[in-house]
């Protein structure tokens, strides 16, 4: 099988910047079709930005991004365009948006890129809030949700046009274990029955764990390691394990280059 | 890190220089924004149709609704009470070289030309350039933005070019609306204190108005819609710092759009009456 097949993401040697900072140093990393793959990282190791770029939301300073073997750092917006079609995105907040009622939001993605009619529309849409669980909730607006039922209707829009590559950001964050852990048996039954491929990114151990085919560990803009989850846990690099344990950062500090940073 | 070793070590001259600098590169950066904005809304309008992005004619409506039918009310107060004001000023003025009536002609070009494009201008500043500002501002920081662009729907043309339309619209009907009301607010008051009857008020107003008095506060009026919307419009887009950065945005659109519309305004007074 060439690799074109093989991989639903490829990306290489991709650099980004923010202003003068470089946020992400030379990531390399593939997911195969049908894999979930997780993206872990403490706060400011550059997931979220990893995300930005692997949605084509900002254009990276150097290196290749193919998604569904097309490179998107190339592609038109034409072309684009196209492609989004296949992709399903479920933001941190849901980013529902505020104007429309719950059913409007998922319908959104079908009237813009099809021509079904009204009804069709409105049966493909319900089909997805029923499988979220969120069956009965259409005319409800976005403010009158809970946070949990945000995130799986933010979910149900995310999968309306059954896209072939599902992201998900932080799926688990500022929701109670409970509601956590049946949106990570959601995100294993989605890919049960359409067989899509799906990126989380999460720092939640416990649902990485629960959920993970592979795990790629990023730690201050660059991979630590990459692979299933008992290779993860039973990496000797200390990054990992204290991420994994909980650990305090362990970096000594250079004596002389704290001096210089506090006499500026 | 050295970028704020470097300007530490500036002398205070040295650093304002450097913010004087840092300031013109933005504002001229935000000044291209501006016009890239304007021409991809119109972009969009014109071919979103092949491209199967088109721009809806139901949301063109409701921002027209939003920005100009609503306001309409407040906005004919307003010039109805700058219309009894000018009568009042213009009478006391040329009371003193007796020639009273021809506080008409002094009403009817005013209006026309100047008060009722300013006023409905500044009122929808207020009252349509924050919300827009808020409105995009706070979309920007709940991701929504970012969710129209990975669905594929270019924010631009879902949500900038209905409310750009819609103000290019709204602001000259409400400024017409805004004539009439002036002038009636004038005949009111001048029919009371000089004893002219209404219908020989209008006759007059008729009779002295060109169509050019018309065109020079309509052709303002589009100038000033598309500083409103332009300006709510990318500071909404630039929005970062939550729900503080967004109380800032609101704050520097309404400040910046009505500066930019009394600024265009002596700019277009100068050019239209050469």
């Amino acid at each position: 099988m060439n690799t074109m097949e093989e991989f639903a993401i490829e990306v290489k040697h991709l650099v980004t910047y923010y202003g003068d900072r470089k946020v992400l140093d030379d990531i390399n990393l593939s997911v195969r079709k049908g894999e979930i793959m997780v993206i872990m990282g403490g706060s400011g190791s550059g997931k979220s930005t990893l995300l930005r770029y692997l949605l084509g939301l900002n254009r990276p300073a150097a290196g290749v991004i193919r998604l569904l073997g097309k490179d998107i750092t190339k592609l038109s917006t034409l072309e684009m365009h196209k492609l989004r079609k296949d992709m399903g995105v479920a933001f941190q907040g849901g980013a529902l948006f505020g104007s429309m009622t719950v059913g409007e939001n998922v319908e959104l993605p079908l009237r813009e890129h099809t021509k079904l009619d009204e009804k069709t529309i409105r049966i493909m849409s319900r089909m997805k809030l029923e499988l979220v669980s969120l069956a009965g909730f259409e005319s409800y607006m976005p403010a009158e949700l809970s946070g949990g039922m945000i995130k799986r209707a933010a979910l149900a829009r995310a999968i309306v046009m059954d896209p072939k590559l599902l992201f998900f950001d932080e799926p688990s964050a500022g929701l109670d274990p409970v509601v956590a852990a049946e949106l990570d048996d959601l995100i294993l039954k989605l890919r049960q029955a359409m067989n899509m491929t799906i990126v989380v990114v999460t720092h939640e151990l416990d649902s990485a764990f629960k959920i993970a085919d592979r795990i790629t560990v990023l730690d201050r803009g660059k991979i630590l390691c990459i692979g299933t989850v008992d290779e993860v846990k039973n990496s000797n690099n200390d990054r990992v394990q204290d991420l994994l344990n909980r650990r305090p950062s362990s970096t000594e500090i250079d004596g002389e280059d704290y001096l210089r940073r506090l006499t500026l | 890190m050295s970028d704020v070793s470097r300007s530490h070590l500036l002398s205070a001259p040295g650093a304002l220089l450097e913010s004087l600098g840092r300031r013109t590169v933005k504002g001229i950066g935000e000044l291209g924004y501006a016009c890239s904005l304007f021409v991809e809304c119109f972009y969009w309008l014109l071919v979103g149709k092949q491209r199967r992005q088109a721009v809806r004619l139901s949301a063109i409506f409701q921002e027209a609704m939003t920005i100009g039918v609503n306001a309409a009310l407040i906005a004919s107060l307003l010039c109805f009470a700058v219309g009894i004001m000018l009568a009042i000023q213009g009478i006391e003025t040329l009371r003193q070289f007796g020639a009273e009536s021809t506080v008409i002609m002094g009403i009817a070009i005013s209006i026309t030309r100047e008060f009722s494009p300013l006023i409905v201008s500044i009122l929808v500043a207020g009252r349509s350039g924050s919300a827009i500002t808020a409105r995009i501002g706070t979309m920007q920081e709940s991701q929504e933005i970012d969710a129209l662009r990975v669905i594929g729907i270019s924010p631009v043309r879902f949500l900038a070019a209905p409310i750009l339309i819609g103000m290019l619209v709204m602001l000259p009907t409400l400024t017409i609306l805004g004539d009439v009301m002036g002038i009636l607010g004038g005949a009111v008051y001048t029919s009371l204190d000089l004893n002219i009857n209404m219908a020989a008020y209008t006759q007059r107003t008729l009779d002295v108005l060109t169509a050019d008095d018309i065109q020079q506060g309509l052709i303002k009026s589009v100038v000033f819609a598309a500083i409103i919307a332009l300006v709510g419009l990318i500071n909404g887009f630039q929005v970062s710092g939550g729900a503080e950065g967004v109380g800032k945005a609101t704050t520097r659109s309404v400040v910046l759009s009505i500066s930019f519309i009394i600024l265009a305004d002596m700019v277009f007074t100068y050019i239209l009456n050469r």
